[in-house]
């Protein structure tokens, strides 16, 4: 493709201990696209995700941001070029409100002196947060109740929203429906395709075939820390996607 | 764009949003309290003061006998503010009673080097001293815990010990008596129109402000997230060992208000008189529906979780029951709080 990337790794190397995550990594996004990123457990998937998260410093390997060098030291550095990520163990506050939690380190403070003092403008940050639950069609219609009183998948596009939100260019969801129900599931799956139609990349990891190809624009595939094979979506099949997984195929040219 | 409908996925929880923006009233404040547990206790409370009052009118319910309650509750109202943040942050301080003996320790001698402990100067200087002494070391403890990374029950374990010794080191093991008649004479025994005292007044109005900033203020915003998920406020950027500190620091500094306080009320240190003021400050908080595990925090609930000991004691004496069952209450609603806590979090937490 001629398109310049989005978000580019090339040669990534990530050892734990003895154990080699990631033996030589290359992966791409390119703008506006939902890529699923799938492999077998142990392919790497998880190492790769932290490193393009800033969660964790790469061992050797480059990264690329719109084609320039970029080190992510911290999750900080990557949420301030526009990346937002989805933990699998989705990373809220239980105890606190959707819009507590969407604003969550990035509050909005009241006007003026007060503000100044801490005060939160908590009638705007709900307003914001109902409206994009709205814009995203998320399913949460409350809030202000505590996040534990909700459902998985409430919870879910709860996180999902808050990603979108303040993601400019790159969302990144491990496992977004992997503790969910079929309806729950596709909600959130429909939640992906909005947030993909409003500019933003989606990088999806997920094991589940048919939802990757009912989802993503593109696949890439990981295998034993290295990617093993690219495709558009529309061109392939389940099986391909398998055969690549397992090692029972072998795209010359992907690594 | 493609157009789904709104997708409704569980309307379990969904409460709706025009509530959510209706304009706050006395009303709605007080069944919002009512739904909380923090009611449950408020009613409780309530309830104690019905029965001791209806037993014995005459003495009871007096405005010199409750003044005596609102006085007793007091200083531990104090270092319970400073404890229902740092519970709320699913921490634990046992060191507070210390930090106020520490506090009034070295207030005192730093008050008998000025003007020969007496006068307004002395005051003064020992207001700044108890003050430092406490922040110093509730920084201690926050630093402990986020540098250290040790887990905050044995860091204050530890100060609870380490600081209480100190004091006895300074002090020989022997009561200091160097107290400012003007502080003993305003902050001490005055009250304010004749009638409150102006150790209930000071205990009050921190309660009140700090109750606003852990309900209304970001910093009150991310004592919570801390305790509800530390991960969670990790990732989103917060920087968790920094409030934590601050926390810790906060609950130091109100020990060496209620270490001037406390000097006022008795003239003097009191060394062996705070041991179980942790364990008291600790069952207030939880009490009140702060959650032992964190994230969940009223400072109202504190408020009346310190009254119902000091109530419960002042009723048994009253009616000559061996105040000795004031202690066995406590135990039993502290017991019984912590259950409720669990249960709730237990039905709450369906996923």
């Amino acid at each position: 493709m001629a398109q310049q990337t989005l978000l580019q790794a090339r040669g990534i190397v990530k050892n734990f201990g003895h154990v080699r995550a990631l033996r030589g990594c290359d992966f791409d996004v390119y703008p506006g696209e939902v890529v699923a990123m799938i492999g077998d457990n142990g392919a790497g998937k998880s190492t790769l995700v932290k490193i393009v998260a800033g969660v964790q410093p790469p061992d050797n390997g480059e990264l690329y941001f719109d084609g320039e060098p970029v080190t992510l030291a911290d999750p900080t550095e990557a949420q301030a070029l526009g990346i937002e990520t989805v933990y699998q163990d989705l990373a809220l506050a239980p105890d606190l409100d959707p819009a507590a939690n969407l604003f969550l380190g990035r509050e909005v403070l009241k006007p003026g002196l007060i503000g100044k003092l801490g005060f939160l403008d908590t009638k705007a940050m709900t307003a914001k947060t109902l409206a994009a639950f709205k814009n995203l069609g998320a399913g949460v219609q409350s809030a202000t109740a505590p996040v534990a009183t909700m459902s998985g998948g409430q919870r879910q596009s709860i996180a999902v929203s808050r990603a979108a939100t303040w993601a400019d260019r790159l969302v990144i969801m491990d496992e977004p429906t992997a503790a969910l129900g079929v309806v729950q599931s596709r909600a959130v799956l429909e939640l992906i395709r909005r947030v993909r139609d409003q500019g933003i990349a989606v990088i999806i990891i997920s094991h589940n075939m048919p939802e990757v190809l009912s989802v993503s624009d593109r696949v890439e595939v990981l295998r034993l820390g290295r990617r093993v094979a690219q495709f558009v979506t529309a061109d392939t099949d389940m099986e391909a996607l398998v055969a690549a997984m397992t090692g029972a195929r072998v795209q010359e040219d992907a690594g | 764009m493609t157009q789904i409908p709104e997708t409704d996925l569980d309307t379990n929880g969904a409460t709706d949003a025009e509530g959510a923006q209706a304009p706050p009233s006395a009303l709605k404040w007080l069944t919002d309290r009512l739904a909380d547990s923090t009611a449950f206790i408020f009613v409780a409370l309530l309830a104690m003061i019905l029965v001791f009052t209806v037993l014995r009118p005459d003495a009871f319910a007096t405005v010199n006998n409750l003044r005596n309650i609102a006085i007793a509750a007091s200083i531990l109202l104090v270092l319970s503010i400073g404890q229902t943040f740092v519970i709320g942050t699913a921490g634990i301080d046992i060191s507070v009673g210390s930090m106020l003996v520490f506090s009034g320790v070295v207030a005192s001698l730093a008050m008998a080097e000025v003007g020969g402990g007496q006068g307004w100067a002395s005051v003064g200087v020992g207001v700044a001293v108890s003050l430092l002494a406490g922040g110093f070391w509730g920084m201690v403890n926050g630093l402990l815990v986020t540098k250290v990374k040790l887990p905050p029950l044995i860091v204050t374990l530890g100060t609870f010990g380490g600081v209480l010794g100190l004091a006895k080191v300074l002090t020989g093991g022997i009561n200091l008596r160097t107290v400012p008649n003007e502080l003993v004479n305003t902050l001490g025994i005055g009250r304010a129109f004749g009638v409150v005292p102006w150790l209930v007044i000071l205990a009050l109005v921190l309660t009140a402000i700090f109750g606003v900033v852990l309900r209304y203020t970001r910093f009150g915003r991310y004592t919570l997230a801390i305790g509800s998920n530390e991960e969670a406020a990790r990732r989103v950027g917060i920087d968790v060992d920094l409030h934590l500190l601050k926390v810790y620091t906060l609950s130091g500094l109100l020990a060496g208000v209620a270490g001037i306080m406390n000097l006022a009320r008795f003239t003097n240190t009191t060394i062996q008189g705070h041991d179980t003021d942790n364990l008291q400050s600790i069952a207030a908080v939880v009490i009140g529906g702060t959650s032992l595990f964190g994230g969940i925090a009223t400072m109202f609930g504190t408020l009346v979780g310190v009254f119902i000991p000091t109530t419960l004691q002042n009723g048994f004496v009253i009616l000559r029951i061996q105040p000795f069952w004031q202690e066995v209450a406590v135990g039993a609603v502290l017991i019984l709080a912590v259950y409720v806590d669990q249960l709730k979090r237990r039905a709450r937490n369906r996923l």
